[in-house]
């Protein structure tokens, strides 16, 4: 059985730079000006992440295979 | 009966034909009870057999629409109650039972042979392997529930997402989850997984007895879920009665509930997780700001410090020179009370020879000078 690794979700991705962001402002290693753009940088990614993760209301959907064999979704109230 | 004149002789067709008539009106549809021996499945599907017990045995036919309802196949010597009427297969007058229903007669016995069989089944074909198994996305942007409809278990599952992980988008296909209908609809449901795009799937069994785990038990089922493209949750069993289904599937979880917190991450977790990198964030960039600050001040204390210690030597090495300069100046020799004669041409006189009588000269003492005259040489 192969089993295709999938595209990491942006969330996650976002989350492993800011890691490393963090990482690298910590360290004595990084001059200013690249600290700098560190900052931007990672402030950029938290507010896209918190937007991903502040979205709105949960979305329940109804999936249906129609006579013609096609999907149908629609929305339920559960 | 009446028996015919020659010119009017029975065919055998006739004879036949009328003994099949007697022989399927006289019984009707019976239970029978006896031992299944030779049976032979054919490549159409339909099953041959023989039934019999001490005294006597009869050849039993059992179509393949009514074979493959059955859970497993009986082995040779299996008691059994036939449900079945008698025939008669007309080209060969072959009298024998068509079965339309095969029940052991120890029903636990025959269940557990087929629990048995598709558990070889699949693990000879590695479904349990733990190598297997897929972990679950981190973020999974959308998740596919198979359920009943009506159980409570949707519902559940539903407040889980809500609370957990809003940003979800989740999809429900309903299901039979037992009785007759439960193995086509949900052979159905896991197919329509492989159509949608979602990151993990949830098989949740919600309502129904908690006994009845009949159809997760099923290899058609089984392999089903193995081939769903996605991580497979199963919440279906209990502690202590576990599916097959459970097993297959690549995470498993007591119930759905538990499922669907297994599927999606807490929102509050992460929102704290993000807090601690912003602050971390920020942190490291003052601390980044700071050290190179206090770096500035320290080279310029070290600056200041060279500089200032630089005049002071400088101050130090002009005073020394100073004091040497005024111990070798001749004034200081004078102030012990010497003095210096020097001819008017401002030679000084250092031999007797050079005062002659009358010769006018000066004196230089530590405050000045003095006019003095040879009177005797």
């Amino acid at each position: 059985m192969t089993r295709e690794a999938k595209a990491p979700s942006p969330l996650a991705a976002a989350l492993r730079r800011l890691e490393e962001i963090v990482r690298a402002l910590e360290s004595e290693e990084t001059d200013l000006d690249q600290a700098l753009a560190l900052f931007e940088e990672g402030v950029g990614l938290l507010k896209d992440a918190r937007s991903r993760v502040e979205v709105a209301d949960l979305r329940v959907q109804r999936v249906l295979e129609d006579a013609a064999g096609d999907l149908k979704v629609s929305d339920l109230d559960a | 009966m009446n028996p015919r004149a020659l010119d009017s002789a029975w065919t055998v067709a006739e004879v036949v034909g009328a003994l099949k008539t007697a022989v399927e009106s006289c019984l009707g549809q019976i239970w029978v009870k006896g031992e299944v021996t030779e049976l032979k499945v054919y490549q159409s599907g339909h099953w041959y057999f023989t039934l019999r017990d001490a005294d006597a045995q009869i050849r039993c036919v059992m179509w393949k629409t009514y074979a493959q309802r059955l859970k497993a196949r009986p082995v040779d010597g299996t008691e059994v109650y036939l449900l079945a009427r008698p025939s008669l297969w007309e080209e060969r007058a072959d009298l024998r039972l068509s079965a339309v229903s095969l029940l052991p007669t120890s029903g636990v016995g025959l269940q557990q042979l087929a629990l048995e069989r598709t558990r070889e089944a699949l693990t000879r074909d590695g479904l349990f392997d733990a190598a297997r198994k897929r972990s679950l996305p981190p973020f999974p942007r959308s998740v596919v529930v198979i359920t009943s409809l009506e159980g409570a278990a949707l519902h559940d599952m539903t407040n889980v997402a809500r609370r957990r992980w809003p940003a979800l988008r989740l999809y429900v296909i309903g299901s039979a989850v037992q009785g007759e209908q439960a193995e086509p609809e949900l052979l159905r449901a896991l197919a329509l997984v492989n159509r949608m795009e979602v990151d993990v799937c949830i098989l949740g069994r919600g309502g129904g007895s908690r006994e009845d785990l009949g159809a997760f038990n099923l290899e058609s089922v089984c392999r089903a879920i193995a081939a769903v493209r996605v991580p497979v949750i199963a919440a279906i069993g209990h502690e202590t009665d576990v599916s097959f289904a459970d097993l297959v599937a690549d995470l498993r979880a007591p119930t759905p509930s538990a499922a669907m917190e297994l599927a999606v991450p807490d929102r509050r977790e992460l929102l704290d997780r993000m807090a601690a990198l912003s602050s971390r964030l920020a942190g490291g960039l003052s601390r980044r700001t700071r050290l190179l600050r206090e770096r500035l001040y320290r080279a310029e204390d070290r600056l200041r410090h060279r500089m200032e210690g630089r005049v002071a030597a400088d101050r130090e090495r002009v005073g020394r020179l100073g004091a040497q300069l005024d111990a070798l100046s001749p004034l200081r020799v004078l102030g012990r009370g010497y003095a210096v004669p020097r001819g008017g041409d401002g030679r000084v006189l250092r031999r007797r020879e050079e005062f002659a009588r009358g010769l006018g000269f000066s004196l230089r003492v530590s405050d000045g000078d003095v006019n003095a005259r040879v009177e005797s040489a």
